[in-house]
């Protein structure tokens, strides 16, 4: 360690100063910091926010955010259950309670909150907690198991997190609110009515209006007795009213301390002494205490960079906006979800049947969403989060951003081109569009250069279909062409490179780059060339492993740790009892953890990468066959139980899903394919959220095309009607065969039919009315498909040499050590995943 | 990086080793992802370990090239690493360790640091 390194006390580990830890040793590469951290309790830092599901039976080990080892491999002082009683600051050092003295530079108090008990008569008694600590919490369970009942004093956030522990704990449990309402800060009277009744449905008794003025007991609690004169007889009482900032450190040294208590800092996080910063729950900014942990983070952000130098913005206070399941119920609050922004207009939805109620409020001009509430149903929470944070401008019927657009003129679409310059498009990173755009015009013109200077879609990758369109949107605007090369080594679009190896009938990846591109292929262009060269010739993909993604070159899916899972075909999803057994047992004998997928089959996980053949060995001896889970290919093609059982039923939709999916079984496209088949209209099987769907009527079968579920679901679109079962799978033929030719690499269906010219009217002149005279050859190339299937496990088991490639090391036989597991609800999952 | 002392790991027959294609090479405790070029006879040799997300799984990546950089994608995150230097080349902060390496005899050698030869495999040293 060197000599001028500047010494941080970080006094608190909770959440919000582990993060500060966290956030420092990352930033701090010339290692210019030394870090000391005291927690005053037992454990290391854990997660608060989870406390609840500790009465879930969480182990406490699995709530540490990390474990001792964490800080020691970091060279991170923890002192735990040491508390920090004074601070010198001439002398800057800091005194615990045993009377050691401790030398800082600078001085960081993340010292938090602990719960606000009111003064209430009787609040000492035997029975009355809060809810706050692993402290608490384990002296709470144990109370709690000679109790029938408890209440919760306060209804809000934490209140109602406490209920739900107590829930769990199987008391009889009651809330006590001052408030006329639940959670009174977030909902207004309607959406806190119907969060009262979906509580008291799940058994938990709302009591609001109620003030306590005594707790009754003979040492022991017996009860609460409210002002009005009403009584409620309980065995414990939660104390859950709020939480009160631990600036006594503070006050005693002689810092600032607001009025309502927190400790005063600036815009900079710093208080009245230049050497100490504050963050999270003890930190009083412009008068406010934030309560959640996403603000104290930012806080702990803002300090590092401070302390590394680098440029930092002013804190100017933060989006309290919440979105959470509460015991069963979804609730969202955002921006300023009660109205009080002068002249806003609310604009509410209230479904008492389905349990739902929705508000926005507008502002005064219409132009802009203020804030809104979201009961029962919050999945338009992220959606209307953006045109808040964003300022975006509202559509022409506001109330279609609640409600959906109801029919006539078509919604505006959210396009890249509508989302203002300071949209927020890479989450991970917090790249703005404007941060992209700019990026763009300074010369990074493809999509690596523009991840390389930018970072966005580095980290989670989910918004790479944005920049990409951004990309092109911006290149446009520059007059450039935008060309959708593959990548650096073929300058050409997928389409043209399949007709290449239909025309010059290649067969390798080596031959076409050799003739047609440079270089030595990439992670792009190879899985690429892989797919159109299955959907052209069909030969066993094994024989192109080393262009196969891990995936397709193991034939499974790597998961977390580098195990992999399997997934044998179970078309239609029907499956016989005694092939019920054999995965069982085949599962049993590998150890392998099992889970029913959406697609109505079942995944293996957690097999190495030598136990695969004779996984599949098995599992073929037992008339199974590949389930492609791992390709860009047909998935499943789901089912309904139809006419055979259901008395709904009009159609037999199993022996038609069995039929088509294994038409289609091993079809390689530029992306995954799902399918699905409904009996009625009853639509049990989903179809309408899958690449084809079927839906029977009395007459025969409604086709449905470029649907997917996903992180953009979209509903498919009714294609055809009433079609008898030749001239359905004639249309799908047509129809996927296609969509293999013309869509760009990694594109679903329905990403596809967006972008298709003419979009849904082309698609059903082209398969329908034959416009394009294509319907022949589309037809005859998918019967090629269709007749030289072969399942690819099945060539794998049987031929040694390709075996022989199913092994993690060249040079042994020893199986891979650094695969590790650990046990879950009776099965396994993987450990080792940083 | 100086390179004092290194010793020759014998890791197997290069007909063993897939063509244009990755695999792991195991030694003490240690997993080497090793790959080939058919095409210019080139071979490289660095850590399986992807220090992205710590998974064991470059050998498994696919091989390219980024110019003329040769290069590895990790099949977890398309994170992708120059064979030469171990340079990330998506601009983040992770590298790599390469090894040289060399063939005798239809023998891959790999040029490991002296440390982790632990004196036991002291015959290997040339």
């Amino acid at each position: 360690m060197g000599g001028n390194m500047k010494k941080i006390i970080v006094v608190g580990n909770g959440m919000v100063g582990f993060k500060f830890c966290e956030k420092l040793h990352q930033a701090d590469q010339e290692k210019n910091f030394e870090i000391q951290v005291f927690g005053e309790e037992q454990w290391p830092a854990y997660d608060r926010v989870h406390l609840s599901s500790f009465f879930e039976g969480k182990a406490k080990d699995e709530l540490l955010l990390a474990p001792r080892e964490w800080y020691e491999n970091r060279s991170i002082e923890l002192l735990t259950n040491t508390l920090i009683v004074q601070i010198n600051r001439n002398l800057q050092v800091v005194i615990d309670h045993l009377g050691n003295k401790h030398q800082y530079d600078y001085l960081v108090l993340a010292t938090g909150s602990s719960a606000f008990v009111p003064a209430i008569t009787g609040v000492e008694k035997k029975g009355v907690f809060v809810y706050r600590t692993l402290e608490d919490l384990e002296a709470l369970k144990s109370y709690a198991s000679h109790c029938k009942s408890a209440a919760i004093l306060g209804g809000g956030l934490l209140g109602l997190e406490a209920a739900k522990a107590a829930l769990d704990l199987g008391l009889q449990t009651h809330v006590v609110e001052f408030a006329p309402r639940l959670m009174a800060r977030q909902l207004d009277d309607q959406g806190a009515l119907l969060l009262k009744t979906k509580m008291e449905e799940l058994g938990i008794q709302i009591h609001l209006q109620k003030t306590t003025s005594e707790i009754l007991g003979n040492g022991k609690l017996k009860g609460l007795q409210f002002t009005d004169g009403s009584f409620l007889e309980v065995d414990m009482l939660i104390i859950s009213a709020g939480i009160k900032p631990r600036d006594e450190l503070a006050r005693k040294t002689g810092l600032a301390v607001a009025p309502r208590g927190g400790i005063v800092v600036d815009d900079h996080l710093k208080t009245s002494d230049p050497n100490i910063y504050v963050i999270g729950e003890a930190a009083s900014h412009r008068g406010l205490i934030y309560g959640l942990v996403a603000p104290g983070y930012e806080m702990a952000t803002q300090v590092v960079n401070q302390l590394i130098g680098k440029e930092v913005k002013p804190f100017e206070g933060f989006d309290m906006s919440t979105k959470l399941k509460l015991i069963e119920v979804e609730v969202g609050s955002f921006g300023d979800a009660l109205g009080e922004t002068p002249g806003s207009k609310p604009i509410l939805y209230k479904n008492k049947t389905k349990g739902i109620y929705k508000r926005v409020n507008i502002s005064a001009d219409g132009k802009r969403l203020l804030g809104g509430i979201l009961v029962g149903d919050t999945s338009q929470y992220g959606m209307l989060h953006q045109f808040f944070q964003n300022h975006m401008a509202l559509p022409p019927e506001p109330e279609d951003l609640i409600l959906g657009n109801r029919g006539g003129k078509s919604a505006q679409g959210f396009g890249i081109d509508a989302l203002p310059d300071s949209a927020q498009v890479c989450a991970c990173e917090n790249i703005t569009k404007l941060h992209l755009c700019q990026a763009v015009q300074e010369g990074n013109q493809n999509i690596s250069s523009l991840k390389e200077c930018t970072k966005a879609g580095t980290g989670c990758g989910g918004c790479l279909p944005m920049v990409n369109d951004l990309l092109n949107s911006e290149l446009k605007k520059l007059g450039k062409a935008v060309k959708t090369t593959l990548c650096e080594h073929f300058s050409y679009t997928r389409q043209e490179l399949l007709d290449l190896i239909k025309i010059k009938e290649i067969k390798t990846f080596r031959a076409l780059i050799n003739e047609f591109g440079s270089g030595q292929g990439c992670e792009i262009c190879k899985p690429v060339v892989a797919s159109l060269l299955a959907s052209t010739w069909n030969e066993p993909i094994v024989k192109h492993q080393h262009i196969q993604d891990t995936n397709d070159r193991y034939l499974a899916n790597i998961q977390k740790g580098g195990s992999y899972s399997v997934v044998p075909r179970i078309a239609g999803g029907e499956i016989t009892p005694e092939k019920l057994i054999v995965i069982g047992q085949v599962a049993a004998k590998y150890q392998l953890y099992t889970k029913i997928t959406g697609g109505q089959r079942i995944d293996l996980f957690g097999a190495r990468v030598d136990q695969l053949p004779d996984i599949w060995e098995e599992l073929i001896a037992a008339g199974f066959e590949s389930g492609h889970a791992y390709g860009k290919s047909l998935r499943t093609v789901k089912s309904c139980v139809g006419s055979t059982w259901c008395r709904f039923g009009v159609q037999d939709s199993v022996s038609f899903a069995i039929e088509i999916e294994n038409r289609y079984k091993g079809l390689r496209a530029p992306h995954k394919i799902k399918g699905a088949v409904s009996g009625c209209i009853r639509e049990c099987a989903e179809a309408q959220s899958k690449d084809f769907g079927i839906i029977a009527t009395e007459k025969g079968w409604n086709l449905y095309v470029c649907g997917n579920g996903g992180s953009k679901p979209q509903h498919a679109l009714l294609f055809a009607t009433d079609l008898d079962s030749k001239t359905c799978i004639q249309y799908i033929d047509r129809f996927l065969m296609y969509y293999i030719k013309t869509a760009d690499p990694l594109t679903r269906t329905a990403t596809w039919l967006n972008k298709l010219e003419g979009g849904i009217d082309h698609l059903r002149e082209v398969v329908i009315d034959d416009s394009l005279g294509l319907g022949e050859e589309l037809e005859r190339e998918m019967e090629f498909l269709v007749n030289t299937y072969s399942c690819e496990w099945k060539e794998v088991v049987e031929n040694p040499q390709l075996r022989a490639r199913f092994k993690p090391f060249i040079n042994t036989e020893e199986p891979d050590s650094s695969l590790q597991f650990e046990p879950l609800r009776g099965q396994k999952i993987p450990s080792n995943w940083v | 990086m100086e390179r004092e002392t290194i010793f020759w790991f014998k890791a197997a027959p290069i007909h063993a080793f897939p063509i244009d294609s990755g695999a792991c090479i195991k030694y003490l405790d240690q997993q080497i992802a090793v790959f080939n070029f058919s095409q210019s006879g080139e071979w490289y040799a660095c850590q399986n370990l992807c220090p992205h997300r710590m998974q064991m799984v470059l050998a498994r990546g696919l091989l390219g090239s980024c110019g003329e950089e040769p290069k590895v994608a990790c099949p977890f995150h398309k994170k992708t690493f120059s064979l030469k230097d171990g340079k990330n080349l998506n601009g983040d902060d992770c590298h790599i360790t390469t090894y040289p390496t060399k063939i005798e005899g239809e023998y891959l050698y790999i040029g490991l640091p002296f440390e982790t030869s632990q004196s036991e495999k002291a015959e290997n040293i040339t």
